[in-house]
């Protein structure tokens, strides 16, 4: 009897890889008897594969709901034509992978993207080449999907007529890796997103933010690099982030910001660069923080404090040749400094431990002056000034006295 | 001319056998050679050399001068009682003094730099600035010291009022700004401050030297206000209009008060 079973648990099964294999394929091209897109995917049945040979398809929005794969073979370019969205996806285990498509139109009552998941699940989204796009990849209320390797690039000049690269809303589970974004408004967009990652992405020139990152709990971000963003990178309203290796550059501005963190708590940032910015990290409402072994250099500020933000811990960070090292509105201090490599420590290590003997307190007198009296710039570094703020180095009276890292590092930590 | 050229000479040979003149150099040489070696980083050393610029090199200038001036007196008053015209013989005291002055700044700060060529491949601009700024520095402090130590007779007056006008350029002067700027904060001062600054030449010379990274790097209305006067092509070409204006407006006065002066 088991024998009996046996086999037909194997036949079935058998059966099972041979439906697989049965799987359609369809080709589409100007010299093939399908030419659209759209006519390939409405008569694809499920689990089929779909080739696409190279050249200019304009077939206004094409809409996928079964479960096949969309192949473009040497990138055939899928246009929008300025006014329509190209795919949008409602479906589950839907592939896209080889397409350039450009010019999703823009609009101001629809968000017209490249390639729409809308409640989708499984699908994944890779190599394909998106310019000059309204909104890049648009996922709103998905599950369980992949966007990688694609290089988003735009061309707007205005906020207004442009949308984000990777825009995602009210997702769970999505993993967005290795993408190339610029030139959008954000270059990545979270809110609402459980769950998920963004790893080795690159976002850079975006006209607002690199990476915009709202209501999102227990996400994490790490290795990406932002760059030469309008408004740095903007991450609020969240719990349990986890933001490590990531690269923050060259964000300039009254309003940049390497990382804005507004209402955080419970998160980590650990292991990040941060180099020349006008402000490398602000907190404002930020409780539970830990950042560690992150290197700060030649930024404005280094970090930016607000009053409300409380028990944070920032131990072992490297800060080397900012101009201000650490700036607050504050005369308090609830958080804790501490093993921290600071460049302009002047104390001494008497008992060799590594660590000096004298507290370290990072912030000068001058930051606490400017904050409030912003013409008085222009005395950066003069030599009354540097008199000034040795003064106030034996005595407080304006800085926070007990902002201070007792135990700072001699040497650079290597992170 | 050719009188000129002669006391410019015999005053570089004065100059450069004098022990003071060589400590000076050798100060430079040391503290530079100490600074590119302990810290290593090439803006820091921008930044400490401008502190330098601002500080050290106008003090010696003015001193050097004032003490010149007074020092030799009596060959002065020897030189003039041969035929040679007073102007030509302030001019070439000055310049002699100028040229050997810079001339050791120059040497003080290029040396080391020198030895450690490959930490400032890119920071040569910056380095330029603070040398122009140094040399500038260095003009404009000794025509004010031989203004000064001409207009009084009194040594010690002399010398007082010398030391008194590098500390009112380094130190008095952006205090007074600070102060008038924390006064009237709630109104925008913003160009008004960079009015005020243009008079003195030593915050001219730093905030040229500090635009090129600092200021940048924080962005604000204010130093974007700045950026956009001093921070460009134009704003070096003003920068250094006004250093022109500085240097020589106190070595007019001086030949002025040279020329009516009885001896």
């Amino acid at each position: 009897m088991n024998k009996i079973f046996e086999s037909i648990l194997v036949f079935s099964l058998l059966g099972l890889f041979l439906t697989d294999y049965n799987c359609a394929s369809i080709t589409v091209g100007k010299n093939r008897a399908v030419t659209k897109i759209k006519d390939a995917v409405s008569s694809a049945l499920p689990g089929d594969t779909i080739f696409v040979e190279s050249g200019l398809y304009a077939e206004g929005n094409i809409i996928i709901r079964k479960p096949i794969y969309l192949i473009g073979l040497n990138f055939p370019e899928v246009s929008g034509e300025g006014n329509n969205e190209i795919f949008t996806i409602k479906g589950k285990n839907i592939t896209i992978t080889g397409f350039k498509l450009s010019n999703a139109g823009i609009s101001f009552i629809d968000d017209n993207a490249a390639i729409k998941l809308d409640s989708s699940n499984h699908c994944s989204v890779y190599g394909n080449v998106l310019t000059n796009n309204f909104f890049g990849i648009y996922l709103a209320r998905s599950t369980d999907c992949v966007i990688k390797n694609n290089t988003i690039e735009a061309f707007h000049s205005k906020e207004s007529f442009s949308g984000n690269g990777i825009h995602v809303w009210y997702s769970k589970n999505i993993l967005i890796e290795s993408n190339t974004i610029s030139g959008h408004r954000d270059g990545i967009y979270f809110e609402f997103v459980e769950s998920s990652n963004i790893k080795r992405n690159v976002s850079f020139n975006n006209l607002r933010y690199g990476l915009h990152f709202m209501f999102s709990d227990s996400c994490s971000y790490s290795g990406n690099a932002f760059y030469n963003n309008n408004a740095g990178v903007a991450v609020m309203y969240t719990k349990n982030v986890d933001m490590h290796n990531n690269t923050f550059e060259k964000n300039y501005g009254g309003a940049a910001y390497g990382i804005l963190l507004k209402e955080i708590s419970d998160s980590k940032i650990h292991k990040n660069t941060f180099a020349n910015n006008s402000s490398a990290l602000y907190l404002e409402g930020c409780n539970r923080l830990e950042i560690k072994n992150n290197n700060f250099t030649g930024n404005g500020r280094a970090i930016r404090l607000m009053a409300n933000s409380m028990d944070n811990k920032i131990i072992g960070n490297n800060f080397i040749g900012n101009t201000f090292d650490v700036t607050t509105n504050s005369l308090q201090n609830f958080n804790l400094f501490e093993s921290n490599y600071w460049s302009d420590y002047s104390g001494y290590d008497l008992n060799k431990d590594n660590y000096g003997d004298i507290p370290h307190r990072p912030v000068k007198l001058f930051s606490t002056v400017i904050e409030k009296n912003k013409p008085a710039l222009i005395l950066m570094r003069s030599f009354f000034v540097e008199i000034l703020e040795l003064a106030e180095k034996i005595f407080p009276s304006i800085t926070p006295e007990f902002l201070a890292d007792s135990k700072p590092s001699m040497r650079k930590i290597s992170n | 001319m050719k009188v000129l050229s002669k006391i410019v000479k015999y005053q570089l040979q004065d100059a450069f056998r004098s022990r003071w003149l060589a400590a000076y150099t050798l100060f430079l040489i040391v503290f530079s050679y100490g600074l590119i070696s302990l810290t290593g980083d090439s803006s820091k050393v921008v930044l400490s050399l401008m502190n330098l610029v601002i500080t050290i090199v106008p003090l010696i200038s003015i001193v050097f001068g004032t003490v010149y001036i007074y020092n030799s007196r009596d060959y002065i008053v020897f030189m003039l009682s041969q035929p040679i015209d007073r102007k030509i013989l302030f001019l070439g005291v000055y310049l002699g003094m100028c040229i050997s002055l810079a001339a050791a700044f120059i040497t003080g700060i290029i040396l080391p730099i020198l030895f450690y060529a490959n930490y400032f491949v890119n920071n040569l601009a910056d380095i330029f600035i603070v040398l122009i700024s140094g040399i500038f520095e260095t003009i404009i402090f000794i025509g004010l010291s031989f203004y000064i130590a001409i207009k009084n007779d009194n040594k010690l007056k002399g010398f007082g009022i010398s030391i008194f006008c590098w500390l009112f350029f380094t130190v008095i002067f952006d205090g007074i700004l600070l102060m008038i700027l924390q006064q009237f904060q709630d109104y925008p001062l913003e160009k008004v401050s960079l009015l005020i600054i243009s008079i003195n030449p030593i915050d001219l010379a730093r905030i040229w030297i500090t635009l090129s990274y600092d200021i940048s790097s924080l962005m604000g209305y204010t130093s974007a206000v700045i950026k956009d006067i001093y921070g460009t092509g134009w704003g070096s070409f003003i920068t250094i209009l006004l250093l022109t204006v500085w240097a020589l407006w106190p070595l007019l006065l001086g030949l002025r008060n040279f020329n009516r002066k009885d001896m």
